[in-house]
């Protein structure tokens, strides 16, 4: 029983394995089904809270949410502290002094979820963390995860590469965390601009180039490269990042035959990934989003029902 | 947070002092540097008159003080009184009220006020704001450029030549980056013996930074600062007060590398006039603690890491440091409670100083007590010019002292310290020796850990 979600770094082995037998579980129970909707959390009160843009995630939360009864309120959260709004905590209080069981937050600050779960925890509220600034976004590495175990079976010994903007990336950091924590081995690459100083203790192994990784890959996840970088002077040009990093046809050849791509999305089409690749059964990204709603139905059901619902 | 301030009896004028100018108090027992068996000091006229075993001279006061050890006074070459424009954060009379219970006799206040101290008028304000509340020297500092915003010149020489005599230049909070203002700030304060305190900072390798770069800003998503940041602007402006003979100081060193780039600047010959100063946190704390992003951790330049405090700390030890500083920096209950990223950086420090560098320096062994009055007091008021503070505890000496119980240990509490703020990274620890009292000019300004009463000078 998790009380919060801040981190895939705070997941153990048994957890994390919990959570993705329960996704799947629950995706067996829908499947073929007309009515998708399960009553496990009628009468909970969940709210998002993204300070960030973000359709995917927050669509995919409030689905979530949604086929498991629960109420869901979504607040967009427009300026933080910075921008003299309202505090985070201030905002944090309110809804959860209206009757938020549980408060799923996108921020732009590092560590806004930590902050929330402080200031929550007294009142009862949990917390998901949805993203927080270049630190975790826990709920996409349990979906890339599910993702890989449907292609791959099992992750023990399997070995994954995650390529592009490590330094900015969330969704690095949650991966290399969760992968390592069942039994995958992970292969970071990426140009040193955009790799960070402090990665050596991260247990991965770090590469600046690409093709002599793929063939001995069982998974890439290719990062997006937010626009701000490209301007950033992290490298020359996106062409130059293109050819050198993205995904593109010969590379999808250079991969062993059962090896899959993932992309957190949105993507970039022809920047980090080419279209035809992106639109090849190699690739897995319509799975990651299915599996995504699954995925967090299972952590709204493992913070919010409870072990005795779990019966 | 609001509370009841110890020293809301401070500004009635008129009030019973302990001790003066025209009194006479005894120290009994007291051990000068922690040195020999305990001895006597007769405080008259703000001078130690006399030193002796068993004196039984008439005094208005006697102290008993147990074998506590004597010390001059503490003097802080940065210090943010945030008054004016921050009054909700701190004021000259509370940081004076936590100066002299930290054992302070003299603090500079630097300029990022707001309005900035970049003239006359301000560093007057805040130096007679000082004078008013009477409880510790306030020596203003003077922005360095006008309106801390690194494109011209401050008019250094107007606030050198007003009443508050600015001998402190700094727009600390940001770098003089301009390499060629900061060779201009170097050579124009020489002609009033003025030091210029850099804070060292290149902005363009820190933009958006929110911790030490390494393992820790790696893991938990914060933008890195880099040590080299640091480090390359110290050299440049060692150098640059090299070319011109300017006196540059350089603030909070925090990285190992800036303490052996400054070891072997000042082995050279001919070294000019270059100081540095360590924070109390900076020999004492790592970015290990930033695992919950609490931002009472956020501090500018960062905590950095275990290799970096014990370079300080050895470096503090041999000299190639002088002094430590506060960088006492108290923020508003909501500038920290917050996202780290929001939260402004600073943490309170006048109360805490002492016993961290007695935790960090003295019971390790690397200093003894007059290592503790060389970098406390001595070296900074040497630095700063001061003739009356950092002197020998002898007789005929100004009265300007603190007396140290070092066997008692204390708990800190942020919200027990005088200042309006309660940022204390220290929160819940133990420290090591306790204020009995400080004395300036004769007159007690802290005692057992309570203001003493007084008449400001006015």
């Amino acid at each position: 029983m998790i009380r919060h979600l801040l981190s895939a770094e705070s997941l153990d082995a048994d957890t994390a394995t919990g959570v993705l037998d329960t996704a799947d579980a629950l995706k067996q129970t829908l499947l073929g089904r007309e009515v998708r909707k399960l009553p496990t959390l009628r009468g909970r009160t969940v709210v998002t809270m993204f300070y960030e843009n973000s359709t995917r995630t927050r669509v995919s939360f409030e689905v979530a949410g949604k086929w498991m009864s629960a109420d869901v309120i979504n607040v967009s959260a427009t300026g933080s502290s910075t921008s003299k709004g309202e505090s985070l905590r201030d905002t944090a209080l309110t809804l959860s002094a209206a009757g938020a069981d549980c408060v799923i937050v996108r921020h732009p600050a590092s560590g806004a979820a930590h902050r929330l779960a402080g200031w929550l925890d007294e009142a009862g509220t949990q917390v998901v963390n949805a993203g927080d600034g270049m630190h975790e976004h826990p709920t996409q590495a349990l979906l890339d995860a599910a993702t890989l175990r449907e292609r791959l079976g099992e992750l023990t010994g399997r070995r994954v590469a995650i390529v592009g903007d490590l330094l900015h990336s969330r969704v690095a950091r949650s991966n290399v965390h969760l992968l390592r924590t069942l039994g995958a081995e992970v292969v970071l690459v990426a140009p040193p601009t955009l790799v960070p100083s402090g990665v050596q203790h991260w247990g991965a192994e770090v590469r600046h180039e690409l093709d002599p990784v793929l063939a001995g890959v069982d998974a890439v996840m290719m990062l997006r490269v937010q626009a701000e970088r490209m301007h950033g002077g992290f490298f020359p040009s996106a062409r130059e990042y293109s050819i050198a990093y993205g995904m593109n046809e010969t590379r999808l050849g250079l991969l062993p035959e059962h090896a899959v791509v993932l992309h957190p999305g949105p993507m970039l089409r022809g920047m980090e990934i080419a279209p035809d690749v992106a639109d090849s059964p190699r690739a897995a990204v319509n799975e990651q989003v299915r599996n995504g709603v699954h995925v967090r139905m299972a952590v709204l059901y493992h913070l919010l029902a409870g072990e005795e619902v779990a019966a | 947070m609001n509370r009841a301030k110890e020293t809301s009896n401070l500004s009635g004028g008129g009030m019973s002092g302990i001790g003066g100018p025209g009194e006479r108090i005894l120290l009994k027992d007291v051990r000068p540097y922690g040195e020999g068996e305990p001895v006597d000091v007769l405080v008259a006229g703000g001078v130690i008159a006399e030193i002796g075993s068993g004196l039984t001279a008439d005094a208005d006061e006697i102290l008993h003080a147990d074998g506590a050890v004597v010390l001059p006074g503490f003097v802080d070459l940065h210090t943010h009184l945030r008054e004016p424009g921050r009054e909700d954060a701190e004021t000259v009379e509370t940081g004076s009220a936590a100066a002299a219970l930290g054992g302070y006799t003299a603090v500079f206040a630097m300029a990022n006020t707001d309005p900035v101290a970049d003239n006359a008028v301000i560093v007057e304000h805040v130096w007679r704001r000082g004078r008013e509340v009477g409880l510790v020297d306030v020596h203003p500092v003077g922005a360095v450029t006008a309106g801390l915003r690194g494109s011209e010149l401050a008019e250094l020489g107007t606030m050198a030549r007003s009443a508050a005599k600015v001998r402190v230049f700094s727009d600390d909070g940001r770098c003089v980056d301009d390499p060629l203002l900061m060779r201009r700030a170097l050579e124009y304060t020489g002609a009033f013996g003025a030091v210029v305190a850099q804070h060292a900072e290149d902005p363009r390798l820190t933009v958006q930074a929110q911790a030490h770069e390494g393992a820790n800003a790696a893991r938990l998503g914060l933008a890195g600062w880099p040590a080299p940041a640091e480090e390359s602007i110290v050299a440049r402006d060692c150098m640059l007060a090299g070319h011109t003979g300017g006196r540059l100081h350089v603030c909070h060193v925090s990285t190992s590398g800036t303490a052996e780039f400054l070891r072997w600047w000042r082995s050279q010959d001919g070294a000019t006039a270059v100081s540095a100063e360590v924070t109390p946190h900076h020999l004492l704390l790592t970015d290990d603690v930033l695992g919950n992003y609490d931002p009472v951790h956020k501090v500018n330049p960062p905590l950095r890491a275990d290799a970096d405090v014990h370079a300080l700390r050895r470096a503090l030890a041999d000299g190639t440091l002088d002094c430590v500083a506060t960088d006492h920096a108290p923020h508003a209950a909501q500038d920290k409670d917050c996202e780290w990223s929001a939260a402004r950086p600073g943490m309170l420090g006048l109360q805490t100083a002492l016993g961290v560098v007695l935790h960090t320096m003295l019971e390790p062994g690397l200093l003894d007590w007059r290592g503790v009055a060389r970098v406390m007091s001595e070296h900074p008021a040497r630095i700063a010019g001061l003739a009356d503070q950092g002197r020998p505890v002898a007789e005929g000496e100004p009265a300007n002292l603190v007396l140290v119980d070092p066997e008692t240990r204390w708990t800190v509490r942020g919200a027990e310290l005088a200042s309006v703020s309660a940022n204390t990274p220290f929160e819940g620890m133990e420290l090591p020796g306790r204020v009995m009292a400080t004395m300036l000019r004769g007159r007690i300004t802290a005692h057992e850990g309570k203001i003493a009463r007084a008449e400001g000078e006015r």
